[in-house]
């Protein structure tokens, strides 16, 4: 053996070694991401995939994107839904005939003494004409139409609601104390409707994230068959195998989905102002943009578990 | 170590082989001759497991081949080393991680080996090719390539299949060579091949056994050289 040669290829084996050794002795922390992501040693006896990485790598990108603005919408119609919900369970209103005015004062001063109650506001003629405009138009004279007397009122905790409505009836026959169960329903109904919508998306995101890392990985694999033939002719447990692609296709997924997320965090940050239907539009606040986090953990759960379905898969075919 | 009894196999037209009975004691050394397509190929994979029995049992180290399992399927290759007809490398790595490949799908520190590879290297004449790829090397670097990952692990069993089929004369004696020197450390060889020549060359060298493979049966089991 030539001096030269021999001393190239030890020094190349000893600060293998040195790296080996290492991983083999380090710190828990390094154990666990070998377990959970596969072992560096195994991943060099993969042979290069060529496009597949690409492929992953991309798909996982522009899968992370999608997911960025699908979480956002999701979690932008979770709060108005649980906002309308609130609002609306908290919202009450007493209903007089016309003209009632002598029952408005008795019915104020059962509101003021009710425990429960926070509010309790008449809503004034200009008020009860801004209500109609939409449907009268502008410049209504209110007071020559035969309106019922309103009275806005906000709930506090432990209101007695029941209660509430008996002694109304009792002393105040005439009120109707409304507590917009009728119309509530159904539009909390629809805001569950959309926040489902939200989070579907989301699960057929992450359904697409593993159906395009297995067919990575499944190309990989068949690309590779020789490869993991020689591995199991020369004593390679399944194991080794599945942990030398895992460790590929997770890094790989996990590195995708890291760049699509920046850039649909950005694109969000970017967004222009919001609507009517959202108010608060999909920008994330605060501790919100913290689950952006999530999503390329996700896809590299997701590629995790897909290729080692994959890898296993593809073993059994050979003993 | 490894049993053949009544073992036959058959790729789904009839059998293949049939009624193969053959133990590889430690020391032994076998040739197994027979046309090509009599099934060399066929009887070497029932002995290290990559197909199993059709009929009868193959004891791979006293484990009947059907029932183990998979990792014990892979622990059991380590105790036999294999020089592939066509060496069966992976070309994206060089020959010396090649070579290093046993160790290092079973958890071992390429680098604590590192005189040991180094020596084997030297052994079968590849130090100067070590950082070579596959595709770089002849056919009789190759073959040497493989025998020395075939032996990386100190196996107890050596099986090779047509080792000097791409090589020519000298290199087939010093593969042969080296064949006879692993048997003298004890190893069981079994040498599958169709060159006479080879087989005569080694008359001076070892106490062979020659097996025919014909017919799907063997015949002359036992007979000397």
């Amino acid at each position: 053996m030539s001096a030269a040669t021999t001393a190239k290829y030890l020094t190349r084996l000893a600060a293998q070694g040195a790296g080996w050794t290492a991983r083999r002795t380090g710190a828990g922390l390094t154990r666990a991401v070998e377990l959970a992501l596969g072992d560096r040693d195994a991943d060099r006896v993969v042979p290069p995939t060529g496009h597949t990485v690409w492929l992953t790598v991309l798909a996982s990108a522009a899968m992370a994107f999608l997911a960025v603005f699908a979480l956002a919408f999701a979690l932008a119609v979770d709060q108005v839904a649980e906002g309308w919900s609130e609002e609306l369970s908290r919202a009450l209103t007493v209903r007089l005939p016309p003209g009632a005015d002598d029952q408005l004062a008795r019915t104020m001063e059962i509101l003021s003494t009710t425990p429960g109650i926070a509010s309790a506001t008449q809503i004034d003629s200009t008020s009860q004409a801004d209500l109609l405009e939409p449907w009268l138009g502008t410049g209504l004279d209110a007071s020559s139409l035969p309106l019922p007397l309103l009275i806005d009122v906000q709930s506090d905790e432990g209101l007695d609601l029941r209660g509430l409505a008996l002694r109304l009836h009792a002393e105040v026959p005439e009120a109707v104390l409304d507590d917009h169960a009728t119309w509530r329903a159904p539009l909390i109904e629809a805001a569950a409707g959309l926040r489902a919508v939200g989070w579907l998306a989301l699960a057929l995101i992450a359904g697409t994230v593993a159906a395009i890392i297995t067919l990575g990985a499944q190309s990989a694999l068949a690309a590779n068959a020789e490869a993991i033939r020689v591995l199991r002719l020369v004593g390679a447990r399944d194991g080794f195998v599945i942990r030398a692609f895992t460790r590929r296709f997770t890094l790989r997924a996990l590195a995708g989905a890291a760049a699509g997320t920046v850039l649909g965090g950005v694109g969000l940050y970017l967004l222009p102002a919001p609507g009517a239907v959202l108010p608060q539009g999909l920008a994330l606040s605060g501790a919100g943009w913290l689950w952006l986090v999530l999503i390329p953990l996700l896809a590299g759960l997701v590629a995790l578990l897909a290729t080692k379905r994959a890898t296993a898969r593809a073993l059994g075919r050979f003993e | 170590m490894i049993e053949l009894r009544q073992a036959g196999y058959s790729y789904g037209r009839g059998a293949t082989l049939s009624d193969l009975d053959l133990t590889l004691a430690p020391g032994s050394f076998h040739f197994l001759t027979g046309p090509s397509g009599a099934g060399k190929t066929t009887l070497l994979k029932l002995l290290y497991g990559e197909l199993k029995p059709s009929s009868g049992a193959a004891l791979l180290f006293g484990q009947d081949s059907r029932k183990v399992d998979r990792d014990g399927l892979a622990r059991i290759r380590r105790k036999v080393g294999v020089v592939h007809q066509d060496c069966r490398f992976l070309d994206h790595l060089s020959v010396v991680d090649n070579v290093a490949l046993p160790l290092q799908v079973t958890g071992r520190d390429p680098s604590a080996h590192a005189t040991d590879l180094a020596q084997l290297l030297s052994w079968v004449g590849l130090s100067a090719r070590a950082e070579a790829r596959p595709p770089e090397l002849s056919g009789g670097e190759r073959q040497r390539a493989a025998l020395a990952r075939a032996v990386i692990m100190d196996p107890d069993v050596l099986l090779a299949d047509e080792p000097t089929g791409n090589v020519d004369a000298e290199m087939s004696q010093r593969l042969l060579t080296l064949l006879t020197e692993l048997n003298r450390m004890g190893k069981a060889v079994v040498v599958a091949t169709h060159d006479m020549g080879l087989i005569r060359a080694a008359k001076p060298l070892v106490q062979a056994r020659i097996l025919r493979l014909a017919g799907g049966n063997l015949q002359a089991a036992g007979a000397e050289l």
